[in-house]
């Protein structure tokens, strides 16, 4: 009833291809867009700002970049957390090497490098597939973990091995309050995502898709696989790390390789997977419920008011998050996305969904 | 099925915006010094992180039950990080915000550096003590950073000092070997450059095996030690690192006389697995073990008698259950140094408890009146020095419990003191940040 194209007519290409053809979700959009451009900022503590939505809005866009080579191109890689690394030590290098370097240069230098490494572990894809493909790509896991902890040079010579990084700026506006630092990402991920969805849509985003579904069929009709799943790799590591930028750049401010482990690409593997595989819209979901359920359970028994041990709640967070995953992927295989477009699907027959 | 799973969607959604409104609510309160607790209770350096964060609550149950800092009761919360950095990023966001909120001890070396950077603008002092960054010793460039009592450098000389002074002079060092086992992390690399600049000194040749976090796995670390042999091993280690390297040890053969831990991995949680197979393994000593100390009996009897107790009674008294007490001793010594010039009785903010952190003057007769008799070593800290105190001692692990307590050592200031200022000063100049000046100082 609310939700329904009738006498949405398209009278043109161009209308019928545009990313939301049906006038609400357009709407849905902008007001979307709308709240976290200005309402968020004007009414959000900083505690949210800063511990919350940030480092969401960080992970979402790692998750999407992942979601780019998992979802789309069906490539499997544990190795994302390397690829985060990658961007966060070679931007921190740019930033401290080169005198004057500007912000966001050295966050597309630091994720330019993690193209690179991307399609150097990339290769691999051409021969192998699947789980071992996975396996082949924790190898970039354990050697990034091995490189930032054991050559200096990546660490301009830091003696502990940590890193960090101040005074940021932006054309001469400093990065440093909450409200600055969310909006900072939120410019990042709202790009990046309609970068994403744009790229999904086209020649190469069909592409990826045919590689997914069925190489030997693609590679007949004329795809050519070293193409599709190179730029795939070189797509997402290329958003994955200019996630990892951000998130040593704005979130922590100082960091150490653990920061990357193998933990953060599993972490953001289960996102995916969660929030849907092949879906833009599903890496926000599940990097929503990823970073934010946790949190929500850890601090859960505080409001009820139950005074319990803090390892009893870290434990009972761990146990309830663990059988939420398995209660979504049982009800849900697809993730949230596609409990999403059930939804809307609903809405659209409403009163009388079938 | 899918209405039901979107209704339940639907309720999550709900309560997570619910959440948004909560914080608002637990502000309403004051008139506490409130002191933020950050924990690991879970996690590989759970055995360690217990004890300590149980000290920590227990003073100050301890002195709430004694009418509190001059009147002013403490409140407290705890934060669970699992040491993980990014975690503990968010404890500090949660907490920081917090009417009356007093000071953090991160508890950990990586979440230390990356709440240094944050300290100086939400004007919190950071209390690292016997851990943490170095450099951060000279407080004229790190306003905000108390590494009280000792820091990895310290520790490093002072075993240094040790072992050759069991060798029968510095001098006899030359030529030897010394093996450090480490944390593959910050935390395990901050004592190298010092062991570097004393090897450089005293003659010895230094070895480094990095062992990987969290340390469970260490075979091929201890290969490197059963190959070279060295005279001396060095550990740096935390959490079940600590025992998984002394069984390593007794499996290589290395002896286990000739291995010199941290403080950090000089406690009852690291021997214990290993027990009369430890004996003869010896590690640094910052504060005493035992429940003789006045202080560490006040608090049976105030607390644990009247079971409010935060960890096993048996703990109490134990070497990390010790240092939290010390830690918390010395943030609430902090705030009543700052309410003697701030005014008594009254809720001290962040900036007035670093002015506090900084004057600390605890010379032995104030030690005593607290209980503290034997424990620790006067500190008294100033503007340039944020330490207070470098004394450390030695103890040894009989195979059921520490005892054998060394002298005292003290670092030797003429290796220290330079290398504080060249790291201080590259931070300065990283950050682009100015020394402090006298101005600044007596504020």
């Amino acid at each position: 009833m609310f939700y329904r194209e009738n006498g949405q007519f398209k009278s043109s290409y161009r209308a019928d291809q545009q990313i939301f053809p049906i006038a609400q979700d357009r709407l849905a959009i902008l007001v979307l867009l709308l709240v976290a451009f200005i309402v968020v900022p004007l009414g959000v503590s900083d505690y949210w700002m800063r511990a919350i939505l940030t480092p969401f809005l960080i992970l979402s866009l790692a998750a999407l970049g992942l979601n780019i080579l998992v979802g789309y191109c069906g490539q499997i890689s544990l190795g994302t957390g390397a690829f985060m690394a990658v961007g966060a030590y070679a931007a921190y290098n740019f930033q401290v090497r080169i005198d004057g370097m500007p912000l966001i240069a050295s966050l597309l230098l630091g994720g330019l490098c993690a193209t690179i490494i991307g399609v150097l572990f990339g290769i691999p894809s051409l021969r192998i597939k699947g789980l071992y493909l996975a396996v082949a790509t924790l190898a970039a896991q354990f050697f990034t973990d091995w490189a930032f902890l054991r050559i200096q040079w990546f660490t301009n010579n830091s003696s502990s091995g940590s890193v960090s990084v101040a005074g940021l700026n932006v054309f001469g506006v400093p990065i440093e309050s909450p409200v600055q630092k969310y909006l900072f990402c939120l410019v990042f991920v709202v790009v990046f995502a309609l970068l994403a969805k744009n790229l999904v849509r086209s020649a190469i985003g069909r592409e990826w898709m045919a590689m997914r579904d069925m190489d030997v069929a693609a590679a007949v009709i004329g795809i050519r696989p070293v193409y599709a799943k190179l730029t795939a790799f070189a797509v997402s590591s290329f958003i994955v790390g200019v996630a990892g930028a951000l998130w040593g750049f704005i979130h922590l401010g100082a960091w150490e390789p653990a920061a990357f482990s193998i933990d953060r690409s599993f972490q953001l593997l289960f996102m995916v997977i969660i929030g849907g595989l092949g879906s833009i819209m599903g890496s926000f979901f599940g990097a929503a419920f990823i970073v934010l359920l946790p949190l929500f359970l850890n601090q859960l028994p505080g409001w009820l008011g139950f005074s319990i041990s803090t390892a009893l709640a870290s434990h009972l967070e761990t146990m309830i998050f663990g059988a939420l995953i398995v209660f979504f992927l049982i009800v849900e295989p697809h993730g949230l996305a596609r409990l999403w477009s059930t939804g809307k699907e609903k809405l659209r027959l409403w009163p009388f969904p079938h | 099925m899918k209405l039901k799973s979107l209704a339940l969607t639907a309720a999550l959604v709900a309560g997570t915006v619910g959440t948004l409104l909560a914080p608002s609510l637990a502000q309403a309160q004051a008139k506490e010094q409130f002191f933020p607790l950050l924990v690991y209770r879970t996690g590989p350096y759970a055995p360690n992180g217990t004890p300590w964060a149980n000290g920590k609550q227990d003073y100050i149950k301890y002195v709430n039950a004694t009418g509190g800092i001059n009147g002013v009761k403490i409140a407290y919360e705890e934060c669970e990080t699992g040491y993980a950095t990014d975690k503990g990023v968010e404890c500090y966001e949660r907490l920081k915000g917090r009417p009356g909120v007093t000071l953090f001890d991160p508890q950990a070396t990586g979440i230390t550096f990356a709440l240094t950077d944050k300290v100086p603008t939400d004007k919190i002092p950071l209390i690292t003590l016997g851990y943490g960054l170095s450099a951060s010793q000279d407080g004229s460039v790190f306003k905000w950073n108390f590494p009280l009592m000792g820091s990895y450098w310290t520790a490093a000389d002072i075993l240094v000092q040790h072992i050759g002074k069991k060798e029968g002079g510095m001098d006899k060092l030359k030529g030897k070997k010394i093996a450090l086992v480490y944390h593959d992390s910050p935390f395990g690399k901050e004592p190298i450059p010092l062991l570097q600049e004393r090897a450089k000194q005293n003659g010895f040749e230094l070895s480094l095996i990095p062992v990987t976090a969290p340390g469970v796995e260490q075979k091929s670390a201890w290969l490197q030690v059963r190959q070279s042999r060295p005279d001396y091993v060095l550990l740096w280690g935390w959490g079940v690192m600590n025992s998984t390297a002394l069984k390593e040890a007794v499996a290589t053969g290395y002896p286990r006389e000739k291995m010199y831990g941290v403080w950090w991995a000089g406690a009852e949680p690291d021997v214990k697995d290993v027990g009369a197979n430890a004996k003869g393994y010896n590690a640094l000593a910052l504060n005493t073990s035992g429940t003789e100390p006045k202080v560490i009996q006040e608090i049976l009897k105030q607390v644990h008698d009247k079971g409010q107790g935060t960890g096993p009674k048996e703990e109490v008294g134990s070497v990390l259950y010790t240092r939290g007490v010390i830690i918390q001793m010395l943030g609430v010594e902090a705030v009543k140094r700052a309410q003697e010039r701030f005014g008594k009785g009254k809720v001290m903010t962040g900036e007035q408890v670093r002015w506090g952190m900084e004057n600390l003057a605890l010379d032995q007769k104030k030690l005593d009146a607290l209980g503290f008799s034997g424990v620790l070593r006067p500190v008294s800290t100033s503007c340039q020095d944020h330490m207070g105190s470098t004394w450390a001692r030695v103890h040894t692990w009989d195979g059921a419990k520490w005892g054998g307590m060394s002298d005292w050592y003290q670092a030797d200031e003429q290796i220290i003191k330079p290398m504080v200022k060249v790291a201080a000063e590259k931070y300065a100049g990283e950050k682009k940040l100015t020394r402090r000046d006298a101005a600044d100082c007596s504020s």
